[in-house]
This record gives C-alpha cells, sequence and structure tokens, in this order.
C-alpha cells in the first residue's frame, strides 16, 4: 500500500458518492454505463460471479477506506444495494 | 511396451498453435526458426537493473485472443493467456467444429513448469502490503497450474480429459506423450496437447539466477542462447506456449482432416539422481530415447532430424550429445541435430510442445531449422549439427526430446505425414 493520503467522500476529481461507485462497477464488474441502474443486480444484471463480487466489494474497501465484513457484504445484491450501504456506513 | 504398434490406434496431428519469442503465432515463428532469427532481447516488462540476467525470449507483440471480454482477461495469468492463443490457433488450425456431443470426446491436456508465477508474486506483495484481506479472490484460480487446461476447455466447449502435466521443462513432452496415449486407450478421439509458461518475471529471473543456471551475457542478447557452442553459459529464460491436436486417425480421415504428421512414438524415463544436473552419461535420457524408438517400432538408423533438449549449459548439452552417441552408434552421422532454443530461449513446460511443434513443421517443409550462434562447436558436443543456417532434407522421422529439472525425460517420436 502506498503512502497516498486517503480521502472520505466526495472523492478524487469530486465525485459523489454513487458516481465512485459506478466507477469501480464498471473497472471491476465490466458493466456498460447504459447497464449501471438502481435494481441491476450483480449477478443476474452485470454477470458476476461470486469471486468477481469478493473482488469488487475489496475495490470498495480499499476506495472508501473501510472495512464491509462478509455478513453485510452477502447483503449486497444490487447497485442501489451497494450504495445505499455506504451512504449509511459513511454519512449516516 | 503395453502394445505392438500395429495394434493400437494411430495417432495423426492435425493442428498447430503457438505463441513464442519468434512471433505470435506458427506462421511468424516458424519463419523465424526457419531462418536462424533470435527472439531474445532485453526485458520490457520490468525494471531489470538489478538483475544479473537482463534479457529473456519474449514474446514481440500482443497475444491475440479471439473472443475473450476484457474483463475476463484481466483475470488471466499470462501463461493462460499464451495457452488460449496457442489453442485457439490449433484448433482453427485442425479445423475441427466441436458441439456439444461432440466436445466430450475433445480433451485438454497443457502443462507448465511453474504456472502462475507472477499473479502469486503480485499476491504475496498485497499480502505483505495490506494483509490478508487484500489478497485477491483471483490469486489461487489465476495460478494453480491446470488453469490453462482449464481454461482453453471453458472457452472451447471441450469436455473430454482435462489434464496438466506438471514435470518442469519435461511437461511439454509429457503432456504431448499422456495425451497419445488417452487417445490409444479410448478415452479420447482428440486432444490439445501442449505447453504454456511465463517465467520471465522478477522471481522467476532471479530464482532461476541464484541457480547460475542462466547465460549472464548482457551485452550481447541475442548470442547468450548457443547450445553445443564452446563458449555457452547458461541458459535463456523464454516464454509461451505451443498446442498441437492430436487425432485418432481414424476420426481424422472420416472428418477429412489435413494430417500433419504422425506421433509415432513416446517414452518416458527418470534419472532418479540429482534435482537439476544431468549424470555424467545421461543413462536415463539413453533409455528414454532407445524406449521410444522401441515404442515406433522404429531402429535408430532410420532417424532423419533430432531436435535436442540441449538447452546451452555447461554440464546439460556434452551430456546429452553422449547419450544421443551411445543411442545412435554408428548411425549417428546420419541424424542431423539441432537445438532450436538457440532462437526461442527456454520455453521451460512449453519447450517439449514448442520443439515437437517444430518437428512437424521441419517434416512438412523438408527444411531443418539450425542452432544459432554455433560458431566454435565443443569437441564434447561432436554431432552432425545444423549450424547456423537451415538445412534442406527431405526428413521422414524426427525425436524430439526433453528433460526437466527433478531428472524426468522424455521422448517423442514424429513422422511424417506420408510416413
Amino acid at each position: 500500500m502506498s503512502d497516498d493520503v486517503r480521502v472520505e467522500s466526495p472523492g478524487p476529481a469530486g465525485l459523489s458518492l454513487d458516481e465512485r461507485v459506478f466507477q469501480i462497477i464498471v473497472q471491476h464488474l465490466g458493466a456498460k454505463p447504459a447497464q449501471i441502474v438502481p435494481d441491476a443486480s450483480f449477478i443476474d444484471d452485470l454477470g458476476a460471479d461470486s469471486l468477481a463480487i469478493v473482488q469488487f466489494v475489496m475495490a470498495i474497501e480499499e476506495a472508501f477506506d473501510i472495512e464491509i465484513p462478509d455478513a453485510d457484504a452477502d447483503q449486497l445484491q444490487t447497485i442501489g444495494d451497494a450504495v445505499a450501504y455506504l451512504q449509511q456506513r459513511l454519512e449516516g | 511396451m503395453p502394445h505392438s504398434a500395429r495394434e493400437r490406434r494411430r495417432i495423426v496431428i492435425t493442428g498447430l498453435g503457438c505463441v513464442t519469442p519468434l512471433g505470435v503465432n506458427v506462421a511468424s515463428t516458424w519463419e523465424g526458426a526457419s531462418t536462424g532469427r533470435s527472439g531474445v532481447r532485453p526485458i520490457e516488462s520490468f525494471d531489470a537493473g538489478e538483475f544479473s540476467v537482463r534479457f529473456a525470449g519474449q514474446v514481440p507483440g500482443e497475444v491475440r485472443v479471439d473472443d475473450l471480454p476484457s474483463k475476463e482477461a484481466r483475470r488471466l495469468d499470462r501463461f493462460i493467456l499464451l495457452a488460449l492463443g496457442a489453442a485457439q490457433e490449433a484448433l482453427r488450425d485442425a479445423a475441427l467444429v466441436v458441439t456439444p456431443e461432440s466436445g466430450e470426446r475433445v480433451g485438454v491436456a497443457i502443462g507448465t513448469g511453474i504456472g502462475g508465477i507472477q499473479t502469486l508474486y503480485e499476491g504475496y506483495q498485497s499480502l505483505i502490503d495490506g494483509g490478508p484481506r487484500r489478497v485477491s479472490p483471483f490469486i489461487i484460480p489465476m495460478s494453480i497450474g491446470n488453469m490453462a487446461a482449464g481454461y482453453v476447455a471453458i472457452r472451447l466447449g471441450l469436455r473430454g480429459p482435462n489434464l496438466c502435466h506438471v514435470s518442469a521443462c519435461t511437461s511439454g513432452a509429457h503432456s504431448i506423450g499422456e495425451s497419445a496415449r488417452l487417445i490409444e486407450r479410448g478415452d479420447a478421439d482428440v486432444m490439445l496437447a501442449g505447453g504454456s509458461e511465463a517465467a520471465a518475471t522478477q522471481i522467476g529471473l532471479a530464482g532461476f539466477g541464484a541457480m547460475r543456471a542462466l547465460s549472464t551475457r548482457n551485452q550481447a542478447p541475442e548470442a547468450a542462447s548457443r547450445p553445443f557452442d564452446r563458449d555457452r553459459d547458461g541458459f535463456v529464460i523464454g516464454e509461451g506456449a505451443a498446442v498441437l491436436v492430436l487425432e485418432e486417425e481414424g476420426h481424422a480421415r472420416a472428418r477429412g482432416a489435413k494430417i500433419r504428421g504422425h506421433l509415432l512414438g513416446y517414452a518416458t524415463t527418470c534419472d532418479a539422481a540429482h534435482v537439476a544436473s544431468p549424470t555424467e552419461d545421461a543413462e536415463g535420457a539413453q533409455r528414454c530415447m532407445r524406449l521410444a524408438l522401441a515404442d515406433a517400432g522404429l531402429s535408430p538408423g532410420e532417424v532423419d532430424y533430432l531436435n535436442a533438449h540441449a538447452t546451452s549449459t555447461p554440464a546439460g548439452d556434452p551430456a546429452e550429445a553422449r547419450a544421443i552417441r551411445a543411442v545412435f552408434g554408428p548411425h549417428v552421422d546420419r541424424v542431423a541435430v539441432s537445438a532450436t532454443k538457440s532462437m526461442t530461449g527456454h520455453l521451460l513446460g512449453a519447450a517439449g510442445a514448442l520443439e515437437a511443434l517444430l518437428c512437424v513443421r521441419a517434416l512438412e517443409t523438408g527444411l531443418l531449422p539450425p542452432t544459432i550462434n554455433l560458431d566454435q562447436p565443443d569437441p564434447e558436443c561432436a554431432l552432425d549439427h545444423v549450424a547456423n543456417k537451415a538445412r534442406q532434407v527431405r526428413a521422414r522421422v524426427a525425436i524430439s526430446n526433453s528433460f526437466g529439472f527433478g531428472g524426468s525425460n522424455a521422448t517423442l517420436v514424429i513422422g511424417r505425414a506420408d510416413v
């Protein structure tokens, strides 16, 4: 890990929380921008497998500098779930 | 020998594919090998400034694979990607249409010496830097040795036997020989067989360097791999993959496949002596060549070309030369010998597969690829060398030797299509 100063949301380049999540989804799950809707299921709509979801959660943890317990991660089925969870953890 | 050559199922070669330091397909690789070009050059993928060895045989340019989503490509270790490129070319070359039904009779055996060594290295870095929670879930599936065979099967729908022979630099030859046995037994009709290696990495170079196994000719990388030459000082790591389509002869003829060659014989033995060094008389290698010729039902006098394992190490090359002289006896003058590692570097677990592929091309074209950099042949390595320039010979039978750490030996006997 580098010595980069970690920034809380809003993050780099002034992106909002959900924009940062969307960016990570595009990078790690290979989703197309048109697929980024709150109801999109990681498995059914974005074609992610269980390993890809683990990697996505790790990327979220790193980007937002938080630790997401496995039990919480298991509840994140859709893009909306992930955004709501992060809002609650970071802003709630 | 379980069966005589006559009564068992005959194996033909119907497809070739490779990605090597000489080129990203068979055509460019053969162009390089038959013109005596070197694929060895300074390391580009990382800063090798602190390394005692700063060059390797590296694939020139991007590996082309069909229909691979980019999110999948990011998950693959390079040895899997190289294998997929070679396997796709081989299957295309064989013009074999795989259906859900026929796919059950098509298997894959792609060996590797080390597997995903770069993925493991990066995973270890993540562990050290960030702790266990930072380790990627893809570390294990990307680095395990059998994932080249597994992933090729997934992409191409090949649902027969799926295997990975891990026997260091004998892996590729073992994959081909043991795949032939599977077809002979009737376990499959077609096997994609070969090897893949992507160990021209920091830990790979450092590890082999620490063994003092590598040439350190940094001032002239293209001249570093010089098997049988008096000034050889070690081998050169190469990366790449090669895959042959092996097929039961009746199956191939029934579908009108182009027969590229025959796999006539195979044998494997072990030195049971030292982890990395050959024995003085290379008894294990001698016995391996004799058994392979017996398996093919051929005598030494019927062999025209021998693609030597010869890696350019001080001890290995003369040991193999002695073994060849012992096996071929009075016929040694009529078998032309070359070491194509002089051009490709040593592809480790893929070497045996690439060299079998080059034997097929040599038999098809009547052109024997040379040993380059053979300026002053070592008298200890006296043989009929194809030195520096390809030689035109209408060869009918070729044999390819592979020897690996752990003392394993394998010899393949390959016949021209019309033999």
